[in-house]
Order: C-alpha cells, then structure tokens, then sequence
C-alpha cells in the first residue's frame, strides 16, 4: 500500500479513468512543477474499480473544460487547510477548438494547416466529442503542445 | 429559403428543405422545358480531386439541363492542388469565378473546410467514407417518387453496413419521417456501427433488426437497398463461402418479396443484383440514377435562388 500524505492547499483530481492519469499530468505539464505532484496509477475504488489520481500541492490555473473532455466522470476537489473546500462540476462545452487534435488520417485536418481542430459534443452523458470535420471521435486525442 | 446554403452532410437541411427540393424536383420531372433556362449565365464549378464520372457527369448533366454552364477539373493533378495550394485558397480564386460549387475530395471534411471560406454555395459530392449528401437526396427522392411518402416503410438495408456511407446517411435520413423500420442485413463482420445504433436509432426508438441473410427477411421489406460486399471484407473464407449468396439477389429471390417492393442501388453494382433482376418492374437502380439528376437540378435552382 502506497501512502501519499494529504495536502494543505491545491487540488485533487480523483475518478481518472485507469491509464488516462498520465495525459492529464502532461496535458498540465505537471512535469515542470516545483511543487509537490502525486501522480497515482491504478487505485482501487468502489466507485470505478480502478482509477487514476492527481494531487497537486498547489492552486494552480486549470482548464476544467478540457479534464471533461478527457472523462467526464472525472471529480475536482479544491483544497484549503487540508480540507475539501469545493467540488468542482465538470460541465462540457458544445465545441472546443485546438484542444484535441484529430487522429484520423483521412481527416482533412491532416493535410489543411491553417484550420482549428475543432470538435463538437455529440454525447451529454457519455461527453462524447467529434471532429468538426470527419466526425471521428476525439476524447482519447488530447493536443498536448495546444 | 435555400438561396445561399451550403449542403456538407445530408443534416444540414431540416426535413421541410427537403421538402422544398423535392417539389421543385417533382415539377421539374413534369415539366423538364419550363426549366431549361432557369440557369441561363450561371456557372457551376466541379472541384473532383479523385474521379467520378457517374456524380460529376450527374451534377454537369443537371446544370446544363437548367441552362446553365459548367467549368472544373475531374483529378487533382490537372489543378492547382498539384501545386500544393490549399482548399481555402482554391474555393476563394473559384468563387470569384462561379455562382455554386461542387466538391469531391478523398479527405474527410475537406468540402466543409471549403464552406467556411466561399461566398457561393458549396455542394458536397463525397468526402472520402464520410458523406455524399446528394446520394442521400437521391434515395429519399426515389423512395418518395415510388411509394408516395416517406413515412412508414420497412427498409431492408444488404450487403457492407459497415463501410458504406450511403448506407448510414440514409438511415440517419429516414430516420427523421415517422414509423420507419430498418432490417439491417450483413454477415457480422460487417454490421451497422454501434455509434450508428446507438446514437440515431436507439436514442430515437427506431425499430430495427439484424440478420445474416436476405432470405429470412426479404418477403417484410418495402424497400430493399442493396450495396457491394467485397470478398476482401470477410474475415475469413469459409464465412464468405457460406454468406456469399445471400447477399447477392436474383429473381428467385424476387419470388418472395412483396410485389410493389423497390430494390435501389447507388450503382455501380458489381455482381451484387443479378441480371435477371433487371427487367423486374421493381428495380428501381436506374430509375434512381435518373432521379439523381432531377433532384441535383432541383437542389442547384434551390441554391442559387433561381426558383
């Protein structure tokens, strides 16, 4: 059993779909940190089975919208005095632009360079998006050097 | 009010445009003379980046009929994206030329992109597996001119349900009239994707069933939309070997389905409908090629505000 202490002041990002942790960590350049990051794979849940964590020992800048695009299901927690201060709901945009890139080769994206990579919400529950262009779904293709 | 729209997916339009189009289309098969300058000095621009003789020759056939005349290219290696000019800088140069567009390309999306940067009407003939919106006007046309409405059909659907984009932009089309049914005949390797399923048919409790073969099932059917499969799509021989024939109709077949059942094919067939089918009243294929045109010629009026 891994213990990971609590933290004072930042954000837990729990319910991550097992293996989607490690995109969320790069797609926040978590990398770069000069504080302290717990990246958890795999963790047992009641809720999910197995799921991925993050915990961030710091506020820092996140873009909600995009934790949703990448699961949904994904819970925030803001912390304060290493208590839970707020949970934060995700709530998926209709559209989003440059965010997730368009794995399709047959995909017009792949040889148009000046437009967005664009994609729509096909799917409110299951927070399905697809390209704009060739309807391929995008969740799993996450625009990292967006 | 069409004037000015772009037609990308077959969803663009609402079923009252629809509508709108097919009348046209309908007066213009009455009366094909009273149409024959309607498009006197407008110009048509056909963008074929990979050819297809049987939809630019139906799109050039339509805007001649309607007076109208045609200028474009039919491979990409004869235009300027030889040169590596983008899609957004072609559509802006044709439409300082042309009143209405029509593009083909094999990249998904790529007449959409060309939408979002022309000041005329782009018209969709087929992105790659994606979308062919006019095929889809030409089904509904067919379906329409043959049984009266669009309502309440059993639609048996044969052969790659996979692949075949006609296939889904027809059911996501019929989908829309009410108390349609869908019979989704193919071997299992090649059945209609579940997003498919699950997003238009499921969400909009659309009745539907899936079988292997045609023969349990074609005596129900209204309407029987065949389409290729390809042997290269079978998993395996022995299941090919055992499916083949059942994914090919002949006149026996014939025997067993209703007598004012139409069979429709986007054409080209390959050995799918055997020729003995042809003389049968209810094939409809070519009737449907004709019909294409009408429903081309009405939709290029409709877009250009000619009528």
């Amino acid at each position: 059993m891994v213990t990971i202490n609590s933290i004072k002041k930042g954000i837990v990002i729990d319910h991550i779909k097992a293996g989607l942790g490690i995109k969320i960590y790069n797609y926040l350049k978590l990398d770069e940190a000069n504080f302290t990051v717990a990246l958890i794979m795999n963790a047992e849940s009641s809720k999910v089975g197995r799921k991925d964590m993050i915990k961030i020992d710091n506020v820092i800048d996140v873009d909600f919208t995009v934790l949703g695009i990448i699961d949904p299901n994904i819970t925030i927690n803001i912390i304060e005095n290493e208590v839970i201060q707020e949970k934060v709901k995700l709530k998926l945009p209709n559209k989003v632009k440059n965010v997730v890139k368009c794995r399709n080769p047959r995909c017009v994206t792949s040889i148009e360079n000046s437009i967005d990579h664009s994609f729509y919400l096909t799917d409110d529950e299951k927070g399905i998006y697809r390209c704009e262009y060739c309807d391929e779904i995008g969740n799993n293709s996450l625009l990292t050097n967006a | 009010m069409l004037k000015g729209k772009h037609l990308i997916d077959p969803m663009d339009f609402t079923t009252g445009e629809f509508e709108e189009i097919f009348k046209l289309a309908d007066q213009i098969i009455a009366k094909p003379e009273e149409f024959a300058h309607c498009c006197d000095g407008k110009l048509l621009s056909t963008l074929f980046y990979e050819p297809s003789t049987r939809t630019r020759f139906s799109f050039e056939a339509a805007m001649l009929r309607l007076g109208g005349q045609v200028i474009g290219f039919s491979e990409p290696n004869s235009s300027s994206a030889a040169k590596g000019e983008s899609i957004a800088d072609t559509i802006r140069t044709i439409a300082c030329y042309a009143d209405i567009a029509v593009m083909r390309h094999p990249k998904e999306g790529a007449p959409k992109v060309a939408s979002q940067y022309s000041e005329i009407p782009v018209i969709n003939a087929g992105d790659g597996g994606h979308q062919h919106p006019t095929q889809t006007l030409t089904d509904l046309l067919t379906i329409r001119a043959a049984k009266g409405e669009l309502e309440n059909h059993t639609i048996g659907l044969c052969g790659d349900l996979k692949f075949g984009r006609t296939v889904h932009s027809l059911i996501k089309a019929m989908s829309r009239y009410k108390n349609n049914k869908f019979v989704l005949i193919s071997p299992n390797e090649l059945r209609v994707p579940q997003y498919i399923k699950e997003e238009i048919l499921e969400k909009n409790n659309i009745e539907y069933v899936e079988v292997e073969r045609m023969e349990e099932v074609i005596g129900s059917l209204d309407i029987l939309y065949m389409t290729r499969v390809q042997r290269e799509r079978f998993f395996n021989e022995e299941d090919y070997i055992r499916l083949k024939d059942s994914y090919i109709l002949d006149g026996e077949k014939m025997k067993n389905a209703k007598k004012d059942m139409i069979v429709m094919h986007p054409l080209p067939r390959v050995n799918e409908i055997a020729y003995d089918v042809d003389g049968d009243e209810r094939a409809y294929y070519f009737k449907q090629a004709k019909y294409g045109m009408y429903v081309r010629m009405a939709l290029i009026a409709k877009l250009l505000g000619v009528k």
